[in-house]
């Protein structure tokens, strides 16, 4: 397999620019006889259609949802960022570069993220022409609060809800193009196989979740938006929905995995309850602008009242260990080290996984009113499932699973390793490296929807001949759409004896235990032999009730848990290989004397790109040489 | 937290489709904790169903967090049962208690057909939008975003009304199924911009027409929406969108043809 990142030649400040510039361009008249499948509908994908279509290329839309307006990026809270330095407090282009490259531990590619920055800027300007209402102050100009691993504050908000808010954005502007007709919106619809034609991407076969109707839609280029797969992990702060199966089943037709062991463990989650929790509930990173993350020093005091804990028995443990960011290190960093002291015995609550979150301080402070009214609803939120006040008791938190760095691998168009698929948002493997930083994720799902994929997608349609696409009855389509049908056939033909969710949960069990927070050779060769048995035994006694004619949340589940058991293996593959620790991937065994990672850049300097070679073989890791030249490789330090 | 298990009965509403009939089917839901969210009660309930071979109970529901707007069902009576500004997922099992009867149905108007058991069809909310309830601003064209100074209180107004999640409860509560708190909930958030302000007129006419031919029913002032709705959307927007309804009826003008230019 070869790998071409296409990066633009020239200084990294003029490449995407240049780039632009030398993409080649579609008439205005022959843009209406291109067709474009976009997969997702969140702000990668809704901007992404709706942008396309504003240009004048026909977009069909599917999201599994029974709205475009739900996708997952809805429920991101704390914040987008952008290098608008309106705070005058030295914020430029390159230094958000630098904060991301930096925040990804080397693991991101610069040109990528270096547009990134670039583009940040236009997307606080398209998202107010479009009616987000971020938060202003009394002037009447643009708030911004801080977030982790910046000394600058370039975040802006509206108030917990920024995902919301962007994604309505992007959303008014995807149903203004349905209503113009050049979206179709396929709602309720789940893309089960990707079409390919002569090795080149040419459509998708999807299930309708009402009537069970397994159809072929053929079109010039697939985009695939479709999320994470952090529910690989069976717990996590993703929606129930949010699945791994158009990425996998891409990666089986031939486009290579980029970094698939990377995965991000956000620090500030409520603690799990007990067996029958289905997913955990993030509490905004924004939370440590003005919470003190503590645990008691002394492992008796841990079951104590925590406002009976006097004052020099706390270890502010983020302000000791990193006095220079405190409690807003990075996510991977603050993750672990609540695990850390977690692991000592020095937990709190009735499991002993979870750290207190204290706003006592800041309302002393700030006063209850101000504290109210930048997280009145994160405060809710939590009462609602702790049944706690936390203006009054330090909320708990513990890490959980939240996003993955790790993708589909693209190059600097976004493009596949199979001509004509695009991968955008958290999908895709490309811009986060290691660990993202926080308010990053919306600034990528909209940079890549609403400015890059126009351009780059652009350039690929114009080397097609315009009007000229298989047809429905190609061999190509047939096959696929047969074997979409018998896949579901066989699912609903096992009828065995435990239920879809029962195997999902067993996998997230292993994929906590041995591909989580921390990882090592044993737990991850152990984990290598658990899921293939685990898979096997899915394929034996899995019972899908009911039929495949009507709505049947177990059959969409089941296939989804199929390709979660062969994704958790490739994750702990990677993470295996990977013999080093960066950002999120932290490897035991590569340490320093004081716990904090060790990355090995004479090695690993690189993304591991896994090419899939068939069914039972082992697939093959490719790499990816990643060179820095304008931020230079340096051990990532937060004290 | 308490630690004391429940058992509970559930009414559930079972329809296999919009074209069948639907009957309500009793189930019993034992040992249930507290500290569980409701739809895990009824994932475990399901677990249950899918151990004895039957068919779950088929419900919406995707982030279980309260934002994405979702999760939709009826609780002894309510639209995202008694927990004040709490959507169904987000309602914990602590507000019941021991050998309670719960019964479940779908959100019920003629503009939501159910798709099947407690799961409707809330694509009618889309036309809606798709029709007017968007600003024109084509990717690439804005200016800067500071260059447009918005005063606090309508910024914070404008975001109260965008807090809508679109979930539908508001037409689930209503006598007469009226979307007016949903739309009017989407002309506040964009008429109170001045970005929004271009369409404002035009936006109105043509999202309450789509309003109407959905088949909703209009506003006769119960105030059911503004109670049940999760995110404390106020009926205020109505008398906003009402005052612009008005004004737009009053001024409205058919376009103009257009010509080429040279």
């Amino acid at each position: 397999m070869e790998l071409n990142a296409h990066i633009p030649d020239g200084p990294i400040q003029q490449k995407w620019e240049k780039h632009q510039f030398d993409s080649k361009l579609v008439n205005p008249a022959n843009k209406r006889k291109y067709r474009i499948i976009m997969v997702g509908s969140g702000l990668a994908g809704g901007a992404g259609a709706a942008s396309l279509a504003e240009l004048g290329y026909n977009v069909d839309c599917f999201c599994y949802q029974d709205s475009p307006r739900r996708a997952h990026s809805i429920a991101a809270q704390g914040g987008i960022n952008a290098a608008k330095n309106y705070r005058n407090d030295g914020d430029s282009v390159f230094r958000l570069f630098y904060d991301t490259v930096k925040g990804g531990d080397f693991r991101a590619r610069e040109a990528n993220v270096y547009r990134l920055a670039e583009v940040s800027n236009n997307i606080i300007d398209q998202s107010v022409a479009n009616g987000v209402p971020f938060a202003r102050e009394y002037g009447g100009l643009l708030d911004n609060r801080s977030f982790g691993g910046a000394q600058v504050s370039r975040t802006f908000y509206a108030r917990g809800q920024t995902g919301q808010q962007l994604l309505i954005g992007a959303y008014q502007a995807l149903e203004r193009q349905v209503g113009l007709g050049t979206v179709k919106m396929y709602n309720r619809h789940e893309m089960l196989e990707l079409i390919m034609v002569d090795g080149i991407a040419k459509g998708i076969v999807t299930r309708d979740m009402v009537t069970g109707a397994i159809e072929s839609h053929i079109a010039d280029a697939v985009i695939l938006s479709t999320g994470g797969y952090g529910n690989v992990f069976y717990l996590s702060t993703n929606a129930m929905g949010c699945n791994g199966t158009a990425v996998w089943r891409a990666y089986k037709k031939g486009a290579a995995f980029g970094n698939p062991c990377f995965t991000q463990i956000h620090p500030t989650c409520i603690p799990v309850t007990g067996d029958h929790q289905s997913k955990l509930t993030l509490m905004s990173e924004s939370l440590r602008n003005d919470g003190r993350v503590w645990v008691p020093k002394k492992k008796e005091d841990c079951k104590r009242v925590p406002a009976e804990i006097k004052e020099d028995d706390r270890d502010y443990y983020l302000e000791r260990k990193y006095p220079s960011f405190g409690n807003l290190a990075p996510r991977d960093i603050s993750s672990r080290a609540a695990k850390q002291v977690c692991d000592e015995g020095r937990g709190v609550g009735e499991t002993g996984l979870g750290v207190y979150l204290d706003f006592s301080d800041a309302i002393r402070r700030l006063g209850k009113n101000k504290i109210e009214e930048k997280y009145g609803n994160l405060f809710e939120m939590y009462e609602r499932i702790t049944d706690e006040n936390p203006y009054e008791t330090p909320m708990r938190i513990y890490p959980a699973v939240h996003y993955t760095m790790g993708g589909l691998w693209v190059d600097y168009n976004l493009m596949s390793t199979i001509p004509g698929l695009f991968v955008a948002g958290e999908a895709n493997f490309s811009d986060h490296g290691a660990n993202r930083l926080g308010a990053s994720a919306l600034m990528q799902g909209l940079a890549d929807g609403y400015f890059v994929l126009p351009a780059t997608v652009s350039n690929y349609l114009a080397g097609l001949k315009p009007g000229v696409r298989p047809a429905a009855d190609h061999p190509a389509v047939v096959e696929t759409e047969t074997a979409v049908k018998t896949r579901v056939e066989k699912l609903l033909s096992i009828k065995g004896s435990k239920s879809p969710t029962h195997f999902h949960r067993e996998l997230g069990k292993i994929m906590w235990e041995y591909c989580g927070m921390a990882r090592n050779e044993a737990g991850l060769k152990k984990a290598l032999e658990l899921i293939p048995k685990l898979r096997e035994e899915f394929w034996k006694d899995v019972r899908v009730v009911g039929e495949n004619e009507s709505l049947n949340q177990s059959l969409e589940m089941a296939a989804r848990v199929a390709d979660f058991l062969e994704l958790g293996e490739l994750m702990c593959l990677d993470a295996l290989q990977r013999r080093e620790s960066c950002g999120g991937h932290f490897r035991e065994e590569f340490q320093t004397e004081d716990g904090e990672a060790l990355r090995d850049d004479e090695n690993f300097c690189h993304t591991a790109v896994w090419e899939y070679k068939g069914e039972g073989q082992t697939p093959v890791r490719h790499i990816e040489s990643l060179t820095f030249e304008y931020v230079h490789l340096a051990t990532r330090s937060y004290k | 937290m308490s630690h004391k298990s429940m058992n509970l009965t559930l009414h559930v509403w079972r329809q296999k489709n919009a074209k069948c009939d639907g009957k309500f089917v009793e189930y019993k839901a034992d040992g249930v904790s507290p500290d569980m969210s409701f739809l895990e009660m009824l994932d475990v309930v399901n677990e249950g169903l899918i151990a004895k071979g039957e068919e779950p109970v088929e419900f919406d529901h995707d982030c279980r967090e309260g934002i994405c707007g979702t999760c939709s069902m009826v609780i002894n009576g309510r639209p995202h049962g008694p927990k004040e500004r709490t959507t169904t997922c987000q309602l914990h099992m602590r507000s019941f208690k021991d050998g309670d009867s719960i019964t479940l149905e779908p959100w019920r108007a003629e503009a939501f057909p159910v798709v099947r058991d407690l799961v409707v069809d809330r694509s009618a909310f889309d036309r809606i939008i798709a029709v007017g309830g968007f600003i024109t601003a084509p990717a690439g064209s804005p200016q800067d975003a500071n260059s447009l100074p918005i005063s606090k209180e309508n910024a914070d107004l404008s975001m109260d009304a965008a807090s809508c999640i679109g979930c539908g409860a508001c037409v689930a509560a209503c006598p007469n199924a009226s979307a007016m708190l949903f739309v009017s909930a989407k002309i506040s958030h964009l008429g109170l911009l001045p970005q929004g302000q271009p369409e404002r007129y035009l936006r109105v006419r043509d999202m309450i027409a789509q309003m109407d031919a959905e088949a909703f029913g209009t506003c006769t002032n119960h105030g059911e929406c503004e109670t049940a709705c999760p995110k404390g959307i106020k009926m205020e927007n109505i008398a906003r969108m009402n005052r612009d309804f008005i004004k737009a009826s009053l001024t409205f003008r058919h376009a103009t043809i257009g010509g080429g230019g040279a």
